[in-house]
C-alpha cells in the first residue's frame, strides 16, 4: 500500500484500527522503518523503529502508558520524546503523526 | 453380659443444610460427645454452600469446591447421615421421626432446619418441562441439561437470587432475559440510582432486562410440550428454552405444622430458638421470630450459636436480631446497603457518583446521625459506614468528608482502622471481626496476611479486605510488619505475585483491566514486567474463558519465534521426543533453500533451529512446515519446550524401558501448555541417563522396576541437579505424576520462576505432600491440567497463517519508498 498525499506534509499510512490498542505497526520508508504506536487512549506516536541502545525493533516491544519497552534489553523509551527513561541515556528520533477520521497520517521531514 | 453405661442423649437434626450443620458444629465445639447425632437430609449430597450455587451454575466452581462438610467429616464426628430421605412425620408424644423410606429414629432433642421453598407462581404453563426454580444442586443440574450457547433463558424475578441465576446462565453462553415485576432491580437492597447502574452493568454483559414487567404465561407446543417462550402482560414475547422462577422463598413449615407445632409464616420460636415444644428447636430460614423471617447468613449464624448454647445447656443466651447490612456481589459488582437507605422527608442525602467507573455511594442522614447507606461498585468503606450507623455516632465534622471514606476522614488510613471498635466486621465473606484478627495476631504471633488467613480465614475468600488485614498487622506489629512485607510484583503495584494470584482466583478477576482496577494498579496499563505475568496468571486461572492478550506477550510469544540480536527470528519446529523423519527433514531443507535461511543448527533439545528468518517471511515458512506436518516447537515461550529422550530399549542394549515412546507420549500430552517459565522434560531409558534427565524440570529415568521421577533440575546459569520425587511402576503413573507436577508448578509458582528456585523456595517436601502422598489432589491436578490442555493445544503457527487479522503484525503497515 503506497502512501497518499493527504495534507501539507502528512501522508495517509493506513487506518487506526489496523494497529491494535497498546500495539504498533511499522512503515517502511527511505529513512528506515518507522514504528507507529497506539496507546489505550487511541493516541498515536511515531518513532524510528530502533532502540538507541542496540537497535532493537521498538515496534515489537510492550506498550504501556506513553512508553514502550524494547524487546531486546528492556530499555524503556518515551513515545512522546523518544528519550530513554530511568538511568539509561539515549534518544530515538520521533516523527509527527496524527489521526483524522480514523486514518493515521504521518509526516516525514 | 452387657454392662449398661448411661446412654448418651439422642439429637436428631432434620435438614442437612447450612443452618442445621452450623448448629451441629457449634454443639460439637461446646460439648463433643454429648449427643449421638443423626442428620436427615432430603438432598442426596453432603452439606454444601448454597450461596455458591451461582458459581456452580457458571462453571467457576465444582460441586466438590462448594461442599462445606464432606462425608468424611460426618464419619469423623460419628454423625449418622441419612441423605436423600426427607422426613415425613414427627411423633412428638413418643419422640420419633420417620422418613419417606421408613427410616425412623428416636430423639431426646429435635432440631428443625428445614429451610425454605422457592415460591412458584401459579402461571399458565408453569408445569411445562424447562420451567424450574433455583434453590439446590438438583436445580443447577436441571438447568445445565438445557443451558448452552445460542439458547435462551428467561429468569422471572430480578432480586438477588434471580440475578445470580441470570449471571450464571449468561456465563454459560445463553441469551438471558430478566423479567422483574418492580420498576427497579433488587428494590429491597438498592435504591433507584444504584439499581440503574446495576441494570446498565448487566445489559453491558449482554443480558436483556425487563422491569415493571408482569408475566402472563409460559408457552410451548400444545398442552404438554416444553416451554419455548414467555409472554408478558403487555403482549411482548420472549424466547425461552429455559425459565427460572426466582421470585422469593417461603419458610418450609409443612412438617412442623403437621406435627402440631405453632407456626405462622414460619415455625414460631422464642429467643432461645425453641419451638412451642421444649424438646424441639428450630433454626434458619424456616423460623419466625418476633414476626420476622430470615434469609441471610449472618443472623442465621447467630441463631446457630444461641441454639447450641441452649441444646447443650452451656449458656442462657438469647437471639437478638441486630441491624444487618447486605453485602452482595452480583455478577462481579460489589454492593452494600443497610438501614433506611431509601430516605424520607426527615433525612438528608450525601451522594457521590462516578458514572464512568460505575461507582455510586449514598449516605442517608437524619439530624447528625447516619441512618442508611448504599454503596455500589465500591464497597470498601461499607464496614466503616455500617459501624457509624449501628453505633448511632454523632457525625459532627466527619459529615464533610465521610462520603470519601475513612481514609480521607482520617489522614492516616491505619489510624481510622485503629480507631474502629473490635466488633467491626473486617471480612464479610467469613464473618471475621477486627477483635478476632488482632487477638489471633497477638496470641499466635502471626506475621503475614497468609498467617492471618490460615488462622482466622479473614481475607481468605474474595480477598477484597486484604488491605484492612494488612493494616491490622501493621497496627499490631509496628515496624516488624514492614520488615516482613512481600516484594511487590513491580513498581506498578504494592502487591506481591502470590497475592495477585490469590486475588485473581478469589475475586473472580478475568481480564487484565479488571485485575488492575480491583488491585489498584498505580499505572494505567502496567509495564513490560507485570503485563506478561498477569496475562499468564489469568490464562492459568481461567483456561476456558480467558482471551489471551497478544499485546501483553513478550515479542517472542507474540510472534511465535525467537527474536535475534539483528531483529530477525529463529524458527524451531517440534520434533516429538527428538524423533523425526526423512520427509520432515526434506521439508526443512526445502524451507532453508527457499527463504535463504543463513544458519541451521541442532539444538540442545534435540531439534532443528533455522536462524535468521525475516519477520515478513515467518508465516510463509510456517505454512511450508505445517504442510509437512511440522508444528510450532514453542522454543520461544514460557511454555513446555522439549522432551529429550535416549533411544531406550527399542535399540539400546542397556535400555530397560522404551524411553523414546514414553517421551513422545509425554510431549503429546504436555505440548502447548504455558508456564511461569520455560519447562524442559527428559526421559532416559536406563540409569546411565543419556538424556540428562537429572538437570531437567521433570526428568524420568527408567529402571528395571519401573521409573524414577526427578524434579527441579536446571542446566542454566545456576546448575541444579534434580531431587528424586518418587518411584513409580507404570507409564500411566509417569503421565499422571508429570501432568500433576506441571499443574502444581503452573498454578503456584511466580512468573519467571523456574522449577528449580520454586522447589528451593517451597521445599521438596511441599511438592511431595501434594503430588506423592495425596492421591486425590494428584488426580485432581492431573485432571485440571488435561482440561486446560483442551484449550491450549492449538498450533499457533497454523492459527497465525490462517487468520488475516492476526497476520497483520508480520507485515509493514505501509511502504513509503
Amino acid at each position: 500500500m503506497d502512501g497518499m498525499q493527504n495534507a501539507k506534509n502528512f501522508l495517509d499510512v493506513g487506518a487506526l484500527e489496523d494497529i491494535a490498542p497498546l500495539g504498533a505497526r511499522t512503515v517502511t520508508t527511505t529513512l528506515g522503518d518507522i514504528a507507529i504506536f497506539r496507546t489505550d487512549g487511541d493516541e498515536v506516536f511515531a518513532l524510528r523503529d530502533q532502540c538507541p541502545h542496540k537497535q532493537g525493533p521498538l515496534s515489537q516491544g510492550i506498550v504501556h502508558g506513553k512508553s514502550v519497552t524494547c524487546p531486546l534489553h528492556d530499555w524503556v523509551i518515551s513515545l512522546q520524546s523518544g528519550l530513554a527513561q530511568g538511568l539509561d541515556i539515549g534518544c530515538t528520533p520521533i516523527f509527527a503523526v496524527k489521526v483524522e477520521a480514523g486514518r493515521v497520517l504521518l509526516a516525514l521531514p | 453380659m452387657n454392662v449398661m453405661v448411661s446412654p448418651r442423649k439422642k439429637l436428631v437434626v432434620i435438614g442437612n443444610g447450612m443452618a442445621g450443620m452450623r448448629t451441629v458444629e457449634e454443639i460439637l465445639h461446646r460439648a463433643p460427645g454429648m449427643f449421638d447425632i443423626t442428620v436427615f437430609g432430603a438432598e442426596p449430597q453432603p452439606n454444601y454452600d448454597r450461596i455458591m450455587l451461582s458459581p456452580l451454575l457458571a462453571g467457576d466452581k465444582s460441586f466438590e469446591q462448594i461442599v462445606l462438610n464432606s462425608l468424611d467429616w460426618y464419619v469423623e464426628h460419628k454423625i449418622e447421615l441419612i441423605a436423600g430421605e426427607s422426613v415425613t412425620a414427627i411423633d412428638r408424644a413418643s419422640r420419633i421421626v420417620t422418613g419417606e423410606h421408613g427410616t425412623s429414629r428416636h430423639y431426646d432433642i429435635l432440631l428443625l432446619a428445614t429451610g425454605s421453598n422457592p415460591i412458584v407462581l401459579p402461571l399458565p404453563g408453569v408445569e411445562r418441562a424447562g420451567v424450574m426454580t433455583f434453590r439446590s444442586v438438583a436445580d443447577v443440574e436441571n438447568m445445565l441439561e438445557i443451558a448452552g450457547p445460542n439458547k435462551s433463558a428467561v429468569v422471572i424475578g430480578g432480586g438477588l437470587l434471580g440475578l445470580e441465576a441470570a449471571h450464571g446462565l449468561n456465563l454459560r453462553g445463553m441469551e438471558v432475559s430478566v423479567v422483574h415485576l418492580m420498576p427497579t432491580l433488587m428494590e429491597r437492597q438498592l435504591d433507584a440510582s444504584a439499581a440503574h447502574l446495576l441494570e446498565r452493568s448487566l445489559t453491558q454483559r449482554g443480558m436483556s432486562i425487563y422491569t415493571s414487567a408482569n408475566t402472563e404465561s409460559l408457552d410451548g407446543e400444545g398442552e404438554g410440550g416444553p416451554v419455548h417462550s414467555v409472554t408478558l402482560k403487555d403482549g411482548r414475547r420472549i424466547k425461552a428454552d429455559l425459565v427460572v422462577m426466582a421470585v422469593g422463598i417461603r419458610p418450609n413449615t409443612n412438617l412442623a405444622k403437621a406435627a402440631g407445632l405453632a407456626c405462622d409464616r414460619g415455625i414460631l420460636v422464642d429467643a432461645a430458638m425453641c419451638t412451642s415444644d421444649p424438646a424441639v428447636f428450630a433454626i434458619g430460614e424456616c423460623i419466625e421470630h418476633n414476626k420476622a423471617c430470615y434469609g441471610l447468613v449472618a443472623p442465621i449464624w447467630d441463631m446457630a450459636k444461641v441454639a447450641a448454647d441452649h441444646i447443650t445447656g452451656m449458656a442462657q443466651t438469647s437471639f437478638t436480631p441486630i441491624a444487618t447490612g447486605t453485602r452482595l456481589k452480583v455478577s462481579g459488582v460489589e454492593m452494600f446497603s443497610a438501614g433506611a437507605f431509601m430516605g424520607d422527608e426527615t433525612t438528608d442525602d450525601i451522594v457521590l457518583r462516578d458514572a464512568a467507573r460505575g461507582i455510586y455511594k449514598r449516605l442517608v442522614l437524619r439530624d447528625d446521625k447516619l441512618v442508611g447507606v448504599v454503596c455500589f461498585g465500591d464497597a470498601r468503606d461499607a464496614g466503616w459506614y455500617f459501624q457509624l450507623l449501628k453505633d448511632e455516632e454523632h457525625l459532627g465534622g466527619l459529615r464533610e468528608t465521610m462520603i470519601f471514606g475513612p481514609v480521607t476522614a482520617s489522614a492516616d488510613p491505619n489510624e481510622a482502622l485503629a480507631c474502629m471498635p473490635d466488633n467491626v466486621e473486617i471480612c464479610g465473606c467469613n464473618g471475621v471481626k477486627k477483635g478476632t484478627i488482632c487477638a489471633a495476631i497477638a496470641e499466635h504471633g502471626l506475621k503475614s496476611v497468609d498467617d492471618v488467613r490460615a488462622r482466622t480465614k479473614a481475607s481468605a475468600s474474595c480477598g477484597s479486605c486484604t488491605n484492612l488485614v494488612e493494616g491490622l498487622l501493621k497496627i499490631s506489629l509496628g515496624a516488624e510488619f514492614s520488615a516482613t512485607a512481600v516484594k511487590p510484583m513491580c513498581k506498578c503495584t504494592t502487591h506481591g505475585h502470590d497475592e495477585v494470584r490469590h486475588r485473581i482466583k478469589g475475586g473472580m478477576l478475568k481480564t487484565i483491566p479488571a485485575v488492575m482496577q480491583a488491585l489498584e494498579w498505580h499505572t494505567p496499563n502496567g509495564c513490560a514486567s507485570c503485563r506478561p505475568a498477569l496475562n499468564f496468571y489469568l490464562l492459568a486461572a481461567w483456561p476456558e474463558e480467558y482471551a489471551d492478550d497478544a499485546q501483553s506477550r513478550f515479542v517472542n510469544e507474540r510472534m511465535h519465534a525467537n527474536i535475534q540480536k539483528d531483529g530477525t527470528y529463529s524458527v524451531i519446529p517440534r520434533m516429538w521426543g527428538g524423533t523425526t523423519t526423512a520427509s520432515e527433514l526434506r521439508a526443512i531443507a526445502d524451507v532453508v533453500d527457499k527463504f535463504n535461511i543463513p544458519t541451521v543448527k541442532i539444538t540442545g533439545g534435540q531439534r532443528v533451529d533455522m536462524l535468521g528468518v525475516r519477520k515478513e517471511d515467518l508465516r510463509a515458512v510456517w505454512q511450508d512446515l505445517n504442510a509437512a506436518g511440522l508444528v510450532s516447537g514453542h522454543a520461544y515461550g514460557k511454555a513446555l519446550r522439549t522432551v529429550k529422550t535416549c533411544v531406550g530399549s527399542e535399540w539400546c542394549r542397556f535400555g530397560t524401558q522404551d524411553s523414546t515412546a514414553m517421551g513422545v507420549a509425554l510431549e503429546k500430552a504436555t505440548w502447548g501448555s504455558w508456564h511461569p517459565h520455560k519447562v524442559k522434560l527428559a526421559v532416559s531409558g536406563c540409569p546411565r541417563n543419556c538424556a540428562e534427565a537429572t538437570i531437567k524440570d521433570f526428568g524420568v529415568i527408567a529402571t528395571e522396576a519401573g521409573w524414577d521421577l526427578h524434579v527441579g533440575g536446571n542446566g542454566g546459569i545456576k546448575i541444579r541437579v534434580t531431587d528424586l520425587l518418587c518411584k513409580v511402576t507404570t507409564e500411566e503413573e509417569v503421565m499422571e505424576y508429570a501432568c500433576a507436577f506441571l499443574q502444581l508448578y503452573r498454578t503456584e509458582a511466580r512468573y519467571m520462576e523456574r522449577t528449580a528456585p520454586w522447589i528451593e523456595r517451597v521445599g521438596l517436601k511441599y511438592v511431595q505432600e501434594r503430588i506423592v502422598d495425596n492421591a486425590e489432589l494428584r488426580r485432581s491436578l492431573f485432571e485440571d491440567f488435561i482440561h486446560a490442555q483442551k484449550f491450549a493445544q492449538i498450533d499457533p503457527w497454523a492459527e497465525e497463517t490462517s487468520c488475516s487479522t492476526r497476520g497483520q503484525k508480520y507485515d509493514a503497515m505501509a511502504e513509503l519508498v
